[in-house]
């Protein structure tokens, strides 16, 4: 074989394939780069009318849609009409979500709980969201959004008692920390096995619309995860039966220790939704104002029947995955300061400063006030048991549930843990 | 009642379900318009529409999500996996989420999801048609696991799965859907449903409890333990040698009917269970286990199993593969020559 020869007798270098292995943003000893984020300007994006088609919003999926400018400024089209109490309960929302992860944080560190996953500069996301959907919406989160709790108004003391698995915990010792489950708020069980609650999200949705019910659905994921089947599934099938959910993707640059180019294909994530004809955007994910606004929008899309949207949210992971995995061991420690889209509840804190409607010393009060209830919550939470000593539920409980009632092999097994005992 | 087939049967059982609960609706490939490749669902998309004969993508994991996520809805998804060959991609969904969801979330979520799949060989089917992974079901905590054998089973077994409110995988012996089968590739097609008392079957609503065994013959000098299309080549086996054979059809693997199990072969002290599916692992390994711990000092010899081989099932071989009478009649026959 020999290659083409050009007009002038030369043989020109043959083109061969190549593996292409995507880079990190940064990794340990290197200078984080996010120069390749395009970050258009605060206000830039327009707001198309509810029945809007995917292919019209081409440029809002590679885009980026954003309220708030560097200096605090709310500007354009996607402005949302919230009052100066709404956000301030947003910021405390956030601020207590922070002030809850750094507590169980410093308590698994000192061997209290046995996991925990905080979700440091992703608060917007979750807080946003909630406070932009009704209460009878159902929401299939990822272990990521436990902002949507405490908007719904979640005991935090229920909370601390499932991560430490105690008498008190709803879930009677059977899962991790932080794998919530909370029915009267309609927070559906978080699973291990990522992404499988985006398919069951829009399973929900139609059952809502096939009795013809106006709640909706929505869904999370991260970026590492829009890569299982499920995900897939759940688009194809949102698009078939134009289900009335919002799926999301928290796009917060890392699954563990793998960025987010291996799993976005060198383009945007929202760009996706367009090949399944899903109505698509993206949106700064650490700009309350635009969550919630895009929240809003495409909740009204899904009560009015124009079905689902796909949304990505351009989001950083400030803390590592968990508290099993340490971030200095594969990302250039300081990567969350270079993030180009900042810190939401700074950014949020900024903005009420602007109007005149917070101060630094209201801010200070409020963190130091939420840091105590942490504290009260974490003490009386305990009053309920410890991981190590007790009281957890009773051992022949983890045969309840199994099935609604008990077959009689499982009895079985339970006398016989029972004469162990 | 009514001369139905296995698969008159099933659609009968649907139809009374969905006339009966305006939350039952079936979905998979090819259910809704057509009727199902198996024409189960024949007639259900005129009856009830588009919506509850709900034609889906081929793409199982998404039919089991969506019905996961319907049944915590307050819906009673009945999934058609087109054929049982078919259901691993969905297996994450099921054995994940559809089994466990009660347990993890300390009972606050469940869905009532029933997944059919048409199973088993001895249709030329080839590897990707013919197999019986009810083994790999019965293995996950929180399912239960049932196979019929005949068109009144079937009816009464899935009425009660779909009524359950914990998922059921519900296995239909494909080579038995429109009459019962000996075993050898000369009977197939000869004989119907129609001339078997099992295939009178009532029209109304009825159920048969899962869990529950169906004595098909009485017998003092061996229990034979099957399910499925072997029930019949068991019965014409046993009736072939002229042993004194107690048959059950144990119908619900999961719960297993251990009392009804347990109770036979103290009384007759030997045991052979039959399955089609492969060897190694396999649900007979459990009914085994059961039995030598129930029943082992009312044993008088080994335990004896007749499958399928551990091999993918071949197309070529399908005879060569399949558990027939003659090797169950030479199963039998060993276990009676212990004394």
């Amino acid at each position: 074989m020999t290659g083409q020869q050009g007009p002038a007798g030369v043989i020109p270098p043959r083109r061969k394939s190549k593996l292409h292995v995507p880079a990190a943003s940064s990794r340990p000893g290197q200078v984080p780069d996010f120069s390749q984020l395009h970050i258009p300007p605060a206000g830039d994006a327009s707001k198309p009318g509810l029945d809007v088609a995917a292919l019209d919003t081409a440029a809002l999926a590679h885009g980026l849609i954003r309220v708030l400018d560097d200096d605090g400024a709310a500007t354009g089209e996607w402005q949302p009409d919230l009052s100066p109490q709404q956000l301030r309960d947003g910021l405390r929302h956030m601020l207590h979500v922070r002030a809850y992860d750094d507590r169980m944080f410093r308590m698994q560190r000192q061997g209290k709980l046995s996991f925990y996953m905080k979700c440091s500069g992703e608060e917007a996301v979750a807080v946003a969201q909630a406070m932009a959907l009704e209460s009878g919406d159902m929401l299939f989160p990822t272990y990521r959004q436990q902002g949507l709790l405490f908007v719904r108004g979640r005991s935090v003391v229920d909370m601390m008692c499932h991560c430490i698995s105690n008498a008190g915990d709803n879930l009677k010792g059977r899962q991790m920390p932080v794998f919530y489950s909370w029915k009267e708020g309609n927070f559906f069980s978080i699973s291990g096995n990522l992404a499988t609650q985006y398919s069951q999200a829009v399973g929900w949705a139609m059952a809502s619309a096939y009795k013809g019910e106006d709640h909706i659905a929505a869904a999370w994921v991260g970026d590492g995860s829009t890569a299982e089947a499920d995900v897939h599934n759940a688009m194809l099938f949102a698009a078939t039966y134009k289900a009335p959910v919002i799926l999301n993707v928290v796009n917060n640059q890392w699954a563990i220790s793998t960025p987010q180019s291996f799993a976005s294909t060198g383009t945007t994530f929202a760009a996706r939704g367009l090949g399944f004809n899903l109505p698509s955007v993206r949106v700064d994910g650490n700009d309350f104002l635009a969550v919630y606004a895009v929240t809003r929008w495409a909740a009204e899309r899904a009560r009015q029947g124009f079905g689902p949207t796909f949304v990505e949210h351009l989001s950083y992971r400030a803390a590592g995955h968990s508290t099993s995995d340490n971030p200095d061991g594969y990302r250039a420690s300081g990567e969350a300061e270079a993030w180009p889209l900042g810190d939401p509840v700074q950014r949020l804190k900024q903005h009420l400063l602007r109007l005149g409607e917070w101060s630094e010393q209201q801010h200070s009060e409020l963190e130091q006030e939420l840091a105590a209830a942490v504290a009260r919550d974490w003490k009386e939470a305990i009053t309920h048991g410890t991981l190590e000593e007790g009281p957890h539920w009773p051992v022949e409980s983890m045969f309840e549930d199994v099935f609604k009632e008990m077959p009689e092999h499982l009895v079985r097994q339970r006398r016989k843990v029972g004469e162990q005992l | 009642m009514t001369a139905m087939t296995m698969v008159q049967a099933i659609n009968s059982a649907l139809d009374c379900t969905m006339a009966r609960d305006p939350n039952v609706l079936v979905m998979g490939e090819d259910v809704g318009f057509f009727g199902g490749v198996f024409r189960c669902t024949e007639g259900l998309y005129e009856k009830y529409g588009a919506h509850r004969a709900l034609d889906t993508p081929i793409a199982e994991g998404g039919i089991v999500g969506a019905a996961i996520g319907m049944g915590v809805n307050g819906l009673r998804p009945v999934v058609e996996m087109q054929f049982a060959d078919y259901i691993y991609p969905a297996i994450d969904q099921i054995i994940s989420e559809l089994a466990r969801l009660r347990h993890r979330s300390g009972g606050e979520f469940w869905a009532p999801v029933v997944v059919r799949a048409p199973c088993g060989g001895g249709i030329r089917g080839g590897q990707t048609h013919s197999q019986s992974p009810e083994g790999i079901f019965t293995h996950v905590c929180g399912l239960k696991t049932v196979m019929p054998s005949n068109p009144y089973d079937a009816k009464g077994l899935l009425i009660s799965a779909i009524e359950d409110d914990d998922p059921v995988i519900f296995f239909e012996p494909k080579r038995i859907y429109n009459g019962p089968f000996y075993g050898h590739d000369s009977s197939t097609g000869a004989v119907g449903w129609s001339s078997h008392p099992a295939g009178e079957v009532p029209e109304e609503h009825y159920r048969i409890p899962l869990g529950k065994a169906n004595v098909l013959r009485a017998g003092s000098a061996v229990t034979v333990l099957t399910y499925g299309t072997m029930v019949h080549v068991a019965q014409a086996a046993v009736e072939a040698c002229g042993i004194d054979a107690e048959l059950i059809d144990l119908r619900s693997l999961l719960p297993l009917d251990l009392d009804t199990v347990a109770a036979s072969v103290s009384k007759t002290g030997r045991c052979v269970v039959i399955h089609e599916a492969t060897r190694t692992s396999g649900y007979g390994a459990e009914l085994i286990a059961e039995v030598q711990e129930e029943c082992f000092w009312h044993l008088r010899a080994p335990i004896e199993r007749v499958t399928g081989w551990d091999t993918p099932y071949p197309h070529a071989f399908e005879w060569e593969y399949f558990p027939s009478q003659r090797r169950i009649i030479e199963a039998l026959e060993r276990t009676l020559a212990f004394d």
